[in-house]
């Protein structure tokens, strides 16, 4: 009996394919981020508060994945902006391939921004890389603030924590100070904002991470 | 929550690797699944005998080695497993330590017969 040592990743095939659209999102100096939330932090608020406030020359596009229904993509397709769902049917994250295939219809040469909702969940989606240039991770003031030390995957792998419901503040038991202190505690570097899609408060900030990320990127590539 | 899929990327794997020693016979496939990947090991080996059932792999086994969570300390740079609850660095009892590992789902052998 012989042992064959074997290398890589089991998901090698996803990485592969994540790894062509990241080649791709460059090429064509698009933006791509990987949204991931518990279900109900408010992505799909967030980006409607967003495309709502982005003008209308923004070159933007988002894809939003479910289980089940494309309330999400009809929500977001309102504003103008091309949007698509991706319904799963049971499966509970995204993949490169999904986005692949969802990309496929659209001209690259015709965006900057590519914003992928990804399926509501902390675990999953953390091992499926969709060719993005940063994860990241929402967490509203109706969940616990220990989240970052529950689920340290995605935290740690993300580039920015949103924050979001912080006009609930007053009405729910979260403390902010502890949810700041937890996040740095798995990702030291990591990069965070308040907002509130009610009030619009913080919404500035977040936009005007994505645009600096945006330019980083042309940047150093 | 999605060990078929995994349980699916490794069959794969197998087969490719096995293409490329015709004549031979796999016994076993080992994998390392670390403890934050997600992937439940019951419920991985539990997928994967029903994907090996009826095809010609038959019977395949998988072994699973979980790997633990590692950090490493900020203050004197040491990477340790996690094999408690506490994540405070074992040698300084620095508590600001921040995640190294445990994300792992990696293909580390077969065993194959001739």
């Amino acid at each position: 009996m012989d042992r064959i040592a074997l290398e890589g990743k089991v998901l090698s095939e996803n990485d592969r394919i994540a790894a062509r659209l990241r080649e791709s999102f460059k090429q064509h100096g698009i933006l791509c981020v990987n949204l991931i939330s518990s279900p109900g932090s408010g992505k799909t608020a967030l980006l409607e508060r967003t495309l709502e406030r982005l003008p209308k020359s923004t070159r933007v596009a988002v894809l939003t994945g479910d289980i089940q229904t494309d309330n999400d993509a009809r929500r977001l397709s309102r504003f103008g902006f091309p949007a698509k769902q991706i319904t799963t049917g049971g499966t509970c994250h995204l993949d490169a391939l999904r986005v692949e295939r969802a990309m496929a219809e659209w001209p690259l040469e015709s965006l900057d921004y590519l914003i992928v909702e990804n399926v509501g969940n902390l675990v999953c989606p953390s091992s499926y890389d969709l060719g993005e240039a940063a994860k990241i991770v929402m967490l509203s003031v109706a969940e616990g603030e220990d989240k970052p030390l529950k689920y340290p995957s995605i935290f740690a792998k993300s580039e920015l924590l949103i924050l979001n419901k912080i006009d609930l503040l007053p009405y729910v038991y979260f403390d902010m100070s502890k949810a700041r202190e937890y996040a740095r505690q798995v990702h030291p570097g990591m990069d965070i904002v308040e907002v509130s899609c009610t009030t619009g408060q913080g919404l500035d900030d977040w936009i005007g991470w994505l645009e600096k990320r945006r330019t980083a990127t042309d940047h150093t590539d | 929550m999605h060990e078929l899929s995994i349980a699916s990327a490794i069959l794969d794997a197998v087969r490719n690797e096995a293409d490329k020693h015709p004549g031979a016979h796999v016994l076993k496939v080992g994998v390392r699944i670390g403890v934050l990947s997600g992937v439940e090991p019951e419920a991985l080996s539990f997928g994967f005998s029903a994907l090996v059932q009826g095809t010609t792999l038959e019977p395949l086994a998988l072994e699973i080695e979980a790997v633990p969570r590692r950090q490493r300390c900020s203050a004197c740079n040491l990477t340790f497993d996690v094999l408690e609850e506490s994540l405070a660095c074992p040698r300084c009892a620095n508590d600001h330590t921040t995640l190294a590992g445990g994300e792992e789902l990696d293909l580390a052998y077969l065993e194959v017969e001739d």
